[in-house]
Order: structure tokens, then sequence, then C-alpha cells
């Protein structure tokens, strides 16, 4: 430890560490802009020149390390001369625009302005004026208020992964601009508009709609992946204007991810659905909530009076816990146990072999600082694009990942070792990496007795995969890592999922690495801790769909969309003799619903959601609903009285959920651990046939995010073609833009063809959750293609 | 007149095909190195010789350069680079670019010597982008020395290898500041580092790195031929050897020239043939338009040589580029021309010198289109101190300089412009 003064402050500091970190640890203030904890140091803007004794110039607080024994004076006349040089500077080419910027009254420059600037400008000469820049549909850029801080070049290039802006032109013709017509299309993007220290970079979607002042601040929990970022919801006239990160170092540090941030605009969507609809005679009427309720419990009850086997509840992960409790608890009342979450789920096999709740099997904190890791079944930056960063962060510190997937899409850093095959093989991958794992004389844990790899050859990259996770290196060896093998969406999604997760299991167990599920949607973990799963010998989300119910009771749920295959779901419905819908919006999906009851987003309801970590976040209702939606709870509690079921006299969410905690600690019941092994089938050979790799893009993961209009016209929005390997286009005699046809089961559409060179040979890339694909059927599997006529 | 003339970088000048590897033979070029590395003398005498030399950087800062090579780490475990600087690209200055044109061998002769003593494998010369004639020489002479077999692998048979590349940059002043350089030798945009962390610890890739000017080097050899003594004599008291002078402006005969350090001035403006048209010396700018300007009186009375510019001169030997000013000179234009190039040329990285530069230039050149205000002056010193010492690199410095200097020393032709909207010179 070192001891130095600030300002007549006695301190002791670790070598190492610059004086404005020292400063800001004790709360001393020195102004900045260029400065942020998370981004390496710029000292461009020369803002935080402080007083050091015995120099005579002044230093940068944010680049210079403190030494033993230094004297530093923030706020002596020499100091503050220098910073308050360096806000004149900045002053003079600044447009006076404040009343009409986005960015007044939360605004850097203005803040540190009242403190350091001058009363009148000295400058009389012309002010520099800066073409705006188009940069895509989410951030708007007005340049002539840049102070060229480079916070932004500097975040897309060390947190988004890619050098996405950059300062062209020197001096005072110096501008940061992104490649020549180019748009800034990080994931991540959003966030430069909050580090943005002056009003150069703001909220498209926001502009000029409020004024910060206006704003009301409420918390909530990010509604989409299974990270769980805590957000700031900016209130105005009971609408969400506006999301904004909340600080958590061991969740989101203070970065949230686009699809967080700007995921509101849909709240305001035309689609909402304020009141609740009947479906008369074909045709949707609205009505009140009275005839709504007792129209869908005297449906339900129709059915379940009969067989109560032939109700079906589908609940979407992205649903509160309290959502997806009081739905399970309904269906139970109602004597049947055909309750599930995991939509995109198609193989159930270990279902009944858990021990707990899957979940990341570590903290995020703790995934942040692994040095060697295998990821299975991910699409890294669509399914969870911050928690991408992590990895990102990590591999920048020196740790190896390592990829098996059935699609090669750059995660945007630098990747070890990497299997990219067709879906079908990602069993045989992890068999191989497994095998050169028990070979590898380092390893003394056994295998389970049930698995005979003595038929597997392992490929070099496997081989590498497994001395990688083991400790041996690229570049540096490590005794004993802390390693991690994690399971993405896709595996979560494969037909073989039980195999590749017992497999997974069994390397993370033979090289000593923590084992876990990315989990897909806010509330995945919650939902299985609140035991929204199907009970023993009852149906899955998939026979449900496969073995037509009479009656579906849907949460949240626009079914071919939000299902694994989008054909059966489809047909589900239409074969419905009832289908009560509890949605936000109205939806093309939920045409053959009987009777829609609108109920609150995310924004709207209190409630509860887990995240991948574990980590319970319960949260208010940022907003009154919108026109005459309720909290989905409130209406499940409703439906619960109407059908005679008893135990639904909740007042409050918090009631739902301490009954169904019921003093549980909900830590303890995260256990990734099976009770056995499911078997493994190792011979299974593919067959030629070409398969689809079908997967769920970045903003069509759930109905919140597919009616964000400004995500949508992003690049992510995506233009749906059947993307396939240039060598397979070439062996089927096709060629980009072509037309086909494509079938699965009974389904088939057409689609135009476009060459995408990161998908294995044998695979057409076709995503789900898109209205043009939902003819098709599952995510995976055998797919045929023809030449349209 | 003391001394001889072109005795140690321009020792070739005046020969027939003088860049040539015969001609630099001829004058005794590369036994040098083929002794050192023949009879492997230790890095610590070269070192030792160096600093007896009393050599100091010929770029313009002066540090000693036998001090200099002693930073870069002695064990380290893993490339190291040795870089020479002839990125010259301020106004006044093109005495590196002579070097390259007559003398190309010496540079490599230095900067071998240099990578021997250091322990470098691999070494730069960043020539600046608008010489490019002297670009294509410096390659042909390193074609020579590679055939030669003083380039490459196992030079001269012994176990050192050295490779040196010639890479021209595209004529941006800033890239002449070491860790600009650095940036744009690495392939980005010349930016200047901010520092600590130095060049020894942190340089080219990130590895250690040691940059030289290319008059630095290029008297290498002739300091380990002949001694470090015998260097340190022909110069004065802390300003050991020879200095090439740029001799430029309202001179007779606009010159490079190499001469002891210490000669008096008026001598050394009596080589380029004194001033012009037979008017008299109105100021002198003597080391590169970064360095405060001198009036004739202070002028006349300084020597040559690091010291005596700085007491007597009040300005900087800088980089020996003396630029001369007759008595006709406009000296609110001349700043108005010196302000414009600062402007055009800081990086725009940080903020006092991206916008001060721009705010000095504008108001000077209003000055001079006879819009000034009485109070401009005080602001022009107010706005030069205020970016002075607060930058990354020197050039918010350098730009500073000579706003305050010329009106520290002129201040009443610019209070005349204000006064009456035009020059007193044409009263």
């Amino acid at each position: 430890m070192l001891k130095i003064e600030i300002d007549g402050k006695e301190i002791e500091a670790k070598a190492g560490t610059t004086i404005i970190e020292v400063a800001d640890r004790e709360g001393i203030p020195i102004p900045r802009f260029c400065y942020h904890k998370k981004l390496t140091v710029a000292a461009n803007c020369r803002m935080c020149l402080v007083q050091i004794e015995k120099f005579g110039k002044p230093l940068p607080a944010c680049a210079t390390p403190v030494t033993d024994g230094m004297k530093i004076f923030t706020r002596s006349e020499f100091a503050v001369k220098a910073q308050k040089s360096v806000m004149e500077f900045l002053l003079i080419n600044h447009p006076l625009d404040c009343p009409i910027c986005d960015q007044g009254g939360e605004c850097e420059l203005q803040d540190i302005a009242v403190g350091y600037g001058g009363g009148a400008s000295r400058y009389t000469e012309e002010k520099r004026v800066v073409l705006n820049k188009n940069i895509g549909s989410l951030i708007s850029t007005d340049m002539t208020r840049c102070i060229q801080c480079t916070r932004c070049v500097r975040f897309l290039k060390e947190v988004g992964g890619m050098m996405e802006l950059g300062m062209v032109g020197r001096g005072e013709h110096a501008e940061i601009t992104a490649y020549v017509d180019k748009s800034v299309d990080s994931e991540l993007s959003g966030n430069i508009i909050d580090l943005c220290p002056v009003g150069a970079l703001t909220s498209k979607p926001f502009r000029y709609s409020a004024r910060t002042w206006e704003l009301t601040r409420r918390q909530g929990i990010a509604p989409h992946d299974g990270l769980g970022s805590p957000i700031e919801y900016h209130i105005k006239d009971n609408k969400v204007m506006r999301v904004l990160p909340r600080e958590e170092e061991g969740v989101n540090e203070c970065w949230i991810s686009d699809r967080d941030r700007f995921s509101y605009e849909a709240l305001s969507s035309p689609e909402r659905l304020t009141k609740p609809m009947i479906k008369d005679h074909g045709n949707w009427v609205e009505t009140d909530w009275q005839t709504a309720l007792e129209f869908a419990a005297s449906r339900i009850k129709a059915v379940v009076s009969n067989n109560s086997q032939e109700l079906g509840v589908l609940v979407s992960p992205q649903s509160t816990m309290e959502e997806g409790y009081l739905a399970k608890k309904l269906a139970q009342g109602l004597n049947c146990g055909n309750v599930d979450h995991r939509l995109r789920q198609v193989d159930f096999t270990l279902d009944g072999k858990h021990l707990g709740t899957p979940w990341l099997g570590c903290t995020i904190a703790d995934f942040a600082e692994i040095e060697r890791v295998l990821v299975v079944g991910s699409n890294l930056r669509n399914e969870h694009p911050l928690l991408t960063h992590r990895l990102r962060h990590a591999v920048k510190n020196g740790a190896e990942v390592s990829l098996i997937n059935a699609l090669d899409d750059d995660p945007l850093m630098p990747i070890a070792n990497k299997l990219i095959e067709v879906p079908s093989e990602l069993v045989s991958l992890l068999a191989q990496v497994l095998k050169a794992l028990v070979d590898l004389p380092k390893i003394t844990r056994k295998l389970p007795d049930a698995l005979d790899l003595s038929k597997i050859k392992p490929t070099a990259s496997a081989q590498k995969i497994a001395e990688s996770l083991a400790g041996f290196g690229q570049r540096v060896c490590v005794l004993e890592p802390r390693a991690g093998v994690f399971l993405g969406n896709m595996a979560q999604h494969h037909p073989r999922y039980a195999e590749i997760y017992s497999l997974a299991q069994t390397i993370a167990t033979l090289s000593g690495a923590s084992f876990g599920v990315l989990s897909e949607a806010a509330n995945s973990v919650g939902a299985n801790l609140a035991d929204v799963l199907p009970e023993a010998d009852a149906l899955n989300a998939r026979t449900m769909l496969e073995e037509t119910r009479k009656a579906y009771l849907l949460v949240n749920v626009e079914p071919e969309l939000d299902c694994h295959n989008a054909h059966l779901a489809t047909a589900a419905m239409a074969k419905a003799e009832c289908v009560v819908a509890l949605t936000a919006f109205k939806s093309e999906a939920l045409r053959d619903a009987d009777v829609l009851l609108p109920i609150a987003p995310f924004s709207e309801t209190s409630g509860t959601f887990m995240s991948m970590e574990g980590r319970v976040q319960a949260f208010a209702a940022a907003v009154k609903p919108l026109g005459e939606c309720r909290p989905a709870w409130k209406v499940l509690r409703v439906l619960g009285n109407l059908l005679g079921v008893s135990g639904f006299d909740f007042d409050s969410s918090e009631q739902v959920s301490r009954e169904m905690l019921n003093g549980k600690d909900a830590a303890n019941c995260l256990n990734n651990q099976l009770s056995e092994l499911p078997p493994i089938n190792l011979q299974a050979a593919s067959g030629s046939a070409l398969q689809r790799v079908g997967e769920i893009l970045l903003y069509q993961s759930d109905a919140i995010v597919r009616r964000a209009v400004p995500l949508q016209k992003t690049k992510h929005g995506g233009v749906l073609s059947a993307a396939m390997h240039g060598e397979q286009l070439k062996k089927l005699g096709l060629s980009a833009g072509a037309e086909v046809k494509l079938s699965q089961g009974n389904g088939s559409s057409h689609f135009k063809v476009s060459q995408d060179d990161r998908v294995p040979v044998g695979c057409v890339r076709l995503p789900a959750a898109l209205k043009e694909s939902v003819a098709l059927g599952d995510l995976f599997g055998e797919i045929k293609l023809e030449a349209a006529r | 007149m003391s001394g001889s003339f072109n005795q140690v970088c321009f020792r070739t000048v005046g020969l027939p095909n003088p860049a040539s590897l015969k001609t630099y033979r001829s004058v005794g070029g590369y036994e040098v190195l083929k002794r050192i590395i023949t009879e492997k003398i230790p890095a610590a005498e070269i070192i030792a010789e160096i600093k007896l030399s009393g050599l100091r950087g010929r770029g313009g800062a002066g540090f000693p350069t036998g001090l200099k090579w002693t930073f870069m780490p002695r064990n380290y475990d893993g490339e190291k680079y040795l870089v020479c600087n002839s990125d010259e690209g301020e106004p006044g200055t093109f005495k590196d670019r002579d070097i390259l044109r007559y003398n190309p061998h010496q540079i490599i002769e230095g900067m071998a010597i240099g990578a021997y003593t250091m322990g470098v494998k691999t070494a730069y010369n960043y020539i600046h982008g608008e010489i490019w004639a002297e670009y294509e020489i410096f390659e042909r002479a390193l074609d020579e020395a590679r055939v030669a077999g003083l380039l490459g692998d196992n030079i001269l048979g012994t176990d050192f290898t050295f490779n040196l590349y010639a890479h021209h940059g595209y004529g941006a002043y800033i890239c002449g500041e070491e860790t600009a350089l650095i940036e744009s030798i690495e392939g980005k945009k010349g930016q200047p580092r901010f520092k600590p962390p130095f060049p020894a610890t942190y340089g080219v890739f990130g590895k250690p790195s040691t940059i030289n000017n290319t008059e630095t080097f290029a008297s290498v050899p002739y300091i380990l031929q002949h001694g470090g003594q015998n260097f340190l004599d022909l110069g004065v008291a802390n300003s050991g050897g020879t200095k090439l002078f740029s001799i430029s402006g309202h001179v007779e005969k606009p010159c490079n020239v190499e001469v002891n350090m210490g000669m008096p001035f008026p001598e050394l403006l009596a080589l380029a043939g004194g001033v012009w048209k037979g008017r008299k010396l109105k100021a002198v700018i003597p080391g590169g338009s970064s360095v405060p300007v001198v009036p004739a009186d202070i002028m006349m009375q300084c020597t040559m040589d690091y010291d005596s510019i700085v007491k007597v001169g009040g300005s900087m030997l800088g980089a020996g580029s003396v630029i001369v000013m007759d008595e006709t000179t406009d000296m609110v234009k001349t700043l108005d021309r010196l302000s414009y190039f600062y402007y055009e040329e800081s990086c725009g990285q940080c903020t006092p010198c991206r916008e001060g530069t721009g705010w000095l230039w504008r108001v000077v050149r209003r000055i001079a289109e006879g819009k000034g205000r009485m109070e401009d002056l005080d602001l022009l010193t107010d706005v030069s101190n205020n970016i002075s010492g607060r930058t990354i690199c020197a050039l918010g410095d350098a730009a500073a300089t000579p706003v305050l200097s010329f009106i520290k020393h002129f201040r009443p032709e610019f209070e005349y412009y204000i006064e009456h909207g035009r020059s007193m010179l044409k009263a």
C-alpha cells in the first residue's frame, strides 16, 4: 500500500492505481469527460488535470499512477486554472443549443460547465460545424456537439468487440464517424448514448419526446435474456419513454443490450390489446372483463369437466414466477398436470432426472473470471448479447474459448478452438471431446460405467478442446484453470438435448469445470423453480401439441412463434375447441383463440424474475396498465375463483410469491446434477439429407421485442432467407437470390436463397419465430428443398 | 571561421556518387560496425563512448543519446525495436533529408551499431512522406547493404542479425512525434500516446523501443571511429560534436551546412551568404518554427550550441533549423503562416491543442486582415499559455511558442496592425 495525499487528506492506495481511481473511491470529485472506469484510458479531454507537488505541469488524473508520498491537489488555484482553461477550449466550438438538445439536463458538459465554465465566451471566431451521420435506427447524431472524447469509439472496440466508430481527420477537422455509409450494428450499441458526455449521440426513438426533468424514474428488470439486467424506466404521463441500465457490477456492470434498452417501444405498439376480446362466429368482438372471464372459465370448465387431461397450459418463460406459479396451480386445481414453459425445447428425456433447477452453475461474476470455456450450441451474440461481452473480456485477460456449434457466427472475440458441424453431429462431437479428455494422462476422474467411448476417435480439434479445458493452452498453460462448460439456446432446442446435456456435464466433471445452462429467457430459471413443468406422466410443451388438447390456456404465448415447431403449434391451436390466451398483444398468431385477455407486460405488473445465475429479482409495476389491461397474476386469480379452484385469494403478487417460495431459499434449489445418465446413442449415423438450423434471431426472441419497431429496423431485424454454404449451393446448382421451396412434414414455404459460409455444408439456415417461416416445422432435422416453380 | 565543415554526417558530401556504398566505404564506412561485431565489443563500452562524446538528440530535444540507450531493458525476453525518426516536417527543417540523400549508409551503420548495443534485431527508418526521392535513395542503400551482407542474418559472418526497413509516412507533421510515429508504424492513425509508459518500456507493437533522430544515428559511426573525446572536442561545453544547420529564409544562399558546435551566429550567417539583397537582419528563428523567435541584435550575440541559444537568445537550438528574416518581414503575417501550420497539423486528439490552435490562428489571421482588437494580444497570450504544458504531446507547446515570442518581441507591430488595419512596414 502506498500513502498519498489528495487535497490534504491522507489516503492509502494500491500501487498501479491512477489518481482518478483513488479520488473516485474517496468521493473526491475530479471533472472528466473521456475517462470511464470500464474503458481504457485515453487522457485526451484533459479535463481531469490536477496539480502534483514538484511537477511544473498539471497532469491528467486519469492517466497518472499514484506513487508513494505523492501530494495531489485537485482544487488548488493551479489545478482549477488548468481545468477551467480546458473547459473554455471545449466550449468554444460547442454549439449553444442546450435548449433544443436532448442531452440538456443530463449533460456532463453542461453540468461541469456550471462549475468550470466562464459566464461569457471569449471566442468570437467562426464555430466548427460537423455533418451528422446516419448510424442506424437506434442512435441519432448531432456531431457538431461532439467533444471527441472517444468514449463511443473505445466502447464499441473494447466492449462491443468491433471498432465500428473511429476518429478521422486531423485537428479541428477530426470527427467521429462510422465506416463509409455503414451503420453501427453492435447489439450493445445503445450504451454509447449513455456514454456520450454531450448530446452528440442520443436515442433516436426517444428524441424530442421528453425532457429529462419531466421523467419519473422507476426500477425494473429487463425481460428478455436470462442475464436479468436491472433497468430503470423513465416515465412521463404514465408512459415508459425510455429505458436505461441500473448499475450492478455482478450482473450488467453498467451496460444493457439494445434489446433490453429499446424493447419498451413495443409497450405503446398499436398492436397492444387493451380490451378483452371474444370471438363471436369468427369475428373478434371487444367486451368487458366480466363477460370475457366468465366466457373463458365456462369454456375451460366445459372441457375439463369431461376430461381434465384435455387441457394444456403453455406459459412463456418471459412470464413472471408468480404468473407461472398461478397457471400451474390453476391447472393442478383442475386436476390437470399438462403445464410447461419450455416452449422451444423438444427433447424432454431428462424430465424427472434433474436433481434441482438447471442454471448457469456459477455466478455471472465467476463467469467473467473464467479461464477456459467450452460453449456448446449457442449463437452467443444473438442469444446472450451482454453476457457475451463478459466472455470477450475474459478472453482479453487470457481466457481460451472453445465452441461447438452448428453455426460459425463470429462472437467478436478470438476463439481458441471450434468445431462447427451439422446439428446432428453435436452429440458425436461432444463424445470426441470427452474421449480426448479421458485419454489425457492428467485426467484422473473416471467415466461413468454406462459410457463406452472405446470406438470414438477424436479429431485434432476435439483433442485441442479437451486439452484447453484441462489447462493446456495455445499460449499459456494453467495448472488448475477456472473452467466452464455451458449449453446455449441452440443446445437446449436440440432434438438430442438430453444426450448433449449429459455428455457436456461429464466433460465438465472430468475436467473439473463448472457446468451450466445459459438460460434462454428472463425467467427460464424462475419458471423451473416455480415448477411450471408437467407433472409426472403429464404432457410437456411438445406432447401437448402433438397430442392435440381440446383446450389450451396460453400465458404470454404466440404459439407459432414461441414454440419449437410452428407448424405443429398452428395445427394444434386450429384443432382445439377452446383457446384462452392471456396476452399483451393482438396477435395474428392468436387467430385461433376464442378469448383474448389483455394482460400487463413487464413494465405494468409486479412480479419476480429469476436470472440464469439464480438471482431472484422482484419488481413493482412501473406504470399503470394500459387501457383495461390487468396484471396476469390478477387475471389468473379471478380465473381460479371462477373455476372454483381453492386457494386463489391473493391480494398481491408478493403474497403469491410468498406462497410459491414457501420459505424455500431459491439458491438451494439450483442444481444441474442428474439422478441418472440418459442412454446415449453413439452409433446414430446422420443421414445425408439436408438439415435445418432453425435459429431464433436476436430481435425475434419474444412477443415484446418482435414489436419494437426501432429494433426491427436494424440490421438484426433481418431479411429472411434460406442461407447455405457456397459449396452447398454449388452442389444444389443454386445461386444466391434463387427461389426455392422448403418443406418439413406437411408444411412448406418459398424462400430466397442466400450464401452464408458460416453454415456447415449439408444445412439450411432458416430462422424461426418469423411469420415467413411459420409454415415449417422443427428447428432442427430434415428439411426438403425443391426448386420453386 | 572555426573548425572545418561537413566532417561527420556530411562526410560524403562533395564526393562522386555520395550515397553509394563504395563512396561510403572510401571514407571508412562500415569499418566500425565490422570491428564491433567481429571483436564483440561490449555494449557498455560503446555506450560509454557515446556518453563521452556528449552526443545529444539531434531531433530537437537534445536528450543525451548515451543515456537514452541505457533505458532499453537489457535482458528482455522478446522483440525489441529500434526506430530512426526521419519524419522531418517542421517549417525550416531539412537537414535529415540531405543525410538521406548524400549519406544514407552512415544512418544504416549507426542504426546497426545501436541495434547491436541494445540487442535489437529489427529496426525501422520512418521517412517523411513528402520526400519521396530520398526515401527511394534510402531503399537503394538498404538493398546495397543487404547484398553486401551488412544487413540481414549473420552479418559479416558473425552471429549478429539485424533487419532494417524503410517506412515512409504520408506527410503528417505529428508523426514526427515519437509515439505518434510508433502508432503510424503499427498501421494506426498517427496520434501521440500518453506517456508514461515511455517507448523504452512500451514502444513499437508494445515492445521496448528506442527512437533516435537521423542525424543522431549518423553521428554514431564517426564517434566510434574517432573516439568520443574527438567528437566532444569538435564542439563546446555541453554541446559536443558537429551540428547540421539548415539555413533558410532571407539569405543569399539557403543551405545545409555541418559545422562545429559553438560557431558564432554571424559566422553561420556568412556561410549562407549573409542576409540577402544587402538588407538588415530583423529576427531569426534558430531551431525550427516551434522555438521562440529571436530579435537580430540578440541573435548576433549567440553562438550555435545548446546553451548559448537558451541563455543568450532565450530560445532553443531545436533541430538547428535557422530561419532568417530580413527587415522587410511582416511579423504578423509570418505568425499567421506559422499558426496556420500548427492549426492544420494538430492531430485533434486532445482538447487544448485541437481547439486552441484554431483559435490562435483565427485571431492572428483576423489581426492580419486588419480586423484586430487590442484585447486580442492578451487573449492570444492567455490562450497560448492555456495550451502550453496541458497537452498529450509537445505540439501544443510548439503552437503556443511562436505566438508568445512574436508578441513578446514584436508587440508594437501587432498593435500597429490593430490600430491602423495594416502593417507598419508599409507606413
